[in-house]
């Protein structure tokens, strides 16, 4: 008998019990969208709404419309930055796969101590970024540093030579920083790409006499392509948004060079506390975010014909 | 005659691997090495260029002294960055469950556009909306607070952690759930006693990187904590090391980065496994 009442449909109080259940759901997911919306859709809508005003940190604002706007177009040091931001991005980005490629391929096979190999290039990626400016900062020092007494030691220069003081030097010390931190995390997001590819397509090419480079090209890029793009992808949003390696190692200087977007944002809403016209920079800065996510989308689609 | 020469290029070959990987392990490592021995160094030594990187004239720990004099010292960042991390790592795994159980157990009205909506704040860098988050910390009252921070730090890891926890919810066959429902368990003891043992490594993988976000974090902390007293470390040794104190004392800079940085290598070296694990679901995305 009760066999029977279970196999047959559930009376519309049942199914009444069974929707409550569900909408239980919403209660799981409530904290999780309250913190959003307190803590990022509020924000967003803010900074859209605070870019038309002249809103300093104490006193009361004023709607200007595209005031903001129209000071921006005027205002080339922001663009300045956004160019010095854009060299940086491309340059830091070639660097780490530069460095990162050729890791990935050298720990991609294994043999014995590779882990170990892998462990050790990956371990400054886990240090922050603001520690590993602090470090570098120390030893970039022309007094009481590495490099540059190192180098007076050794012979190699004539009277200690202070890295940190004009461009060249200091743009490069930086790249060579964020190489050193990022390289081992592109790495590995790289390996998995190549290990993802099927042995037996190497093999089958090398049986049909493709030399190493044939296979590379032929195979290995055109396989990798959802992964290189992954990773380029990391690096440029990551490059875009630089703050702690300027501001820390650098403070901006040599006489300004090496303001990034980020710290010119910064500077304006939290030094100058020109809170409106700082939103309305972030919300240039937002749309360049926003363009490169839909390029990434596009990139990251699943290659035609393929799941 | 022939087999010895390749097994001589074989060789060869071997060594030519191993010593570019040695070499290159040893330029990844050096900075890093560099600092820890170094702040282990006199103060008046770890002044002058850290050639060699030990000390060499006696061992000590002034240097970490000298730190915990600075401003309200070491010890206060580093209770700060600590509370900080560990409620950042509590409040996101809490959170983080709840909403990947949600949504992957349960059929609700707006559940894909919730779904999306936070996905999507991945998008936007919380670099571009932290004036208003400022203005929003005071409206709540929550200006200049440890607690504050962390509701933005757990807001930062939601799209992470919330992916990867309904993923992780998703793999647990629902034969188990109604095996468990049988046997009368509310919707929460399911959740706690049944679901969360099998889901554990997940919870690690996100509880790792909650701790590493909210440990290494720099802007908003820059920005959010202006009083000296609720500095988290990076913000309190940045005070320092641009002279705000007074005098660069580089052997507390010294001392100041390995106190930054030790934990974060240890909880790497020792959970490494969940850490590949969350880059390798967050990168297949």
């Amino acid at each position: 008998m009760t066999v029977i009442t279970a196999a047959t449909p559930a009376p519309p109080r049942a199914r009444k019990v069974a929707s409550r259940q569900q909408w239980i759901g919403l209660l799981y997911v409530a904290p999780a969208v309250a913190l959003v919306v307190v803590f990022f859709l509020i924000p967003l809508g803010m900074t859209a709404w605070m870019s038309l005003h002249n809103w300093p940190l104490m006193g009361e604002h004023s709607y200007i419309g595209l005031g903001n706007y129209v000071a921006i177009l005027r205002d080339t040091r922001f663009w300045n930055a956004l160019r010095f931001t854009a060299y940086y991005t491309v340059i830091v980005t070639i660097a780490i796969f530069v460095v990162a490629f050729p890791l990935a391929l050298f720990v991609e096979r294994p043999r014995p101590l590779t882990n170990l190999y892998r462990t050790m290039f990956f371990m400054p990626a886990v240090v922050g970024f603001a520690s590993a400016s602090l470090l570098w900062s120390w030893l970039l020092n022309v007094d009481s540093g590495l490099f540059s007494p190192a180098a007076y030691d050794l012979g190699l220069i004539d009277r200690k030579f202070n890295l940190l003081a004009t461009f060249q030097p200091a743009f490069w010390s930086i790249i060579a920083m964020v190489v050193w931190k990022v390289a081992g995390f592109t790495m590995i997001i790289l390996m998995a790409g190549l290990q993802s590819i099927p042995q037996d397509l190497q093999e089958a090419a090398v049986i049909d006499g493709a030399g190493p480079f044939a296979r590379f090209r032929a195979i290995t890029l055109p396989l990798m392509r959802r992964t290189l793009a992954l990773a380029l992808i990391l690096s440029v949003a990551g490059s875009i948004l630089a703050f702690d390696q300027f501001y820390i190692i650098l403070r901006g200087g040599p006489r300004n060079q090496t303001l990034t977007a980020v710290y010119w944002i910064f500077n304006q809403s939290f030094v100058s506390f020109k809170l409106g016209y700082g939103a309305a920079l972030s919300m240039v800065l937002l749309v360049v975010l926003v363009a490169l996510s839909l390029v990434q989308l596009w990139l990251l689609r699943k290659p035609e014909g393929l799941d | 005659m022939a087999q010895a020469a390749s097994r001589n290029r074989k060789l060869l070959a071997r060594i030519g691997e191993h010593s570019t990987g040695i070499v290159a392990s040893v330029l990844f490592a050096a900075p890093i090495v560099w600092a820890v021995l170094s702040a282990f160094k006199p103060a008046a030594e770890a002044r002058l260029p850290p050639l060699p990187p030990w000390p060499t004239t006696g061992f000590s720990l002034e240097n970490y002294a000298t730190l915990n004099s600075f401003g309200d010292g070491l010890w206060v960042s580093a209770q700060n960055s600590i509370y900080v991390s560990v409620m950042t790592v509590v409040l996101s795994v809490a959170v983080s469950v709840l909403a990947g159980y949600g949504f992957s157990r349960f059929r609700f009205p707006f559940k894909d556009l919730f779904f999306i909506l936070i996905l999507s704040t991945i998008m936007i860098p919380f670099q571009s909306i932290l004036t208003p988050i400022f203005l929003v910390l005071t409206k709540l009252g929550l200006h200049n607070t440890l607690t504050g921070l962390v509701g933005v730090y757990v807001t930062l890891q939601l799209p992470f952690s919330i992916f990867m926890m309904r993923n992780a919810f998703d793999a647990v066959p629902r034969e188990i759930e109604e095996a468990a429902r049988m046997d009368g368990a509310s919707n929460l003891t399911m959740l706690l006693k049944v679901m969360l043992p099998l889901v554990w490594p997940g919870v690690v993988t996100i509880a790792l990187f909650a701790f590493l976000g909210a440990w290494n974090e720099f802007l908003a902390a820059l920005v959010l904590m202006t009083d000296q007293s609720k500095f988290t470390l990076p913000v309190m040794m940045t005070a320092l090391q641009s002279g705000r104190f007074g005098a660069i004392d580089w052997g507390a800079v010294q001392a100041g980065v390995t106190v930054m940085m030790v934990p974060c290598l240890i909880l790497f070296l020792a959970l490494q496994r969940f850490y590949i694990r969350g880059l390798m679901a967050g990168a297949v995305k």
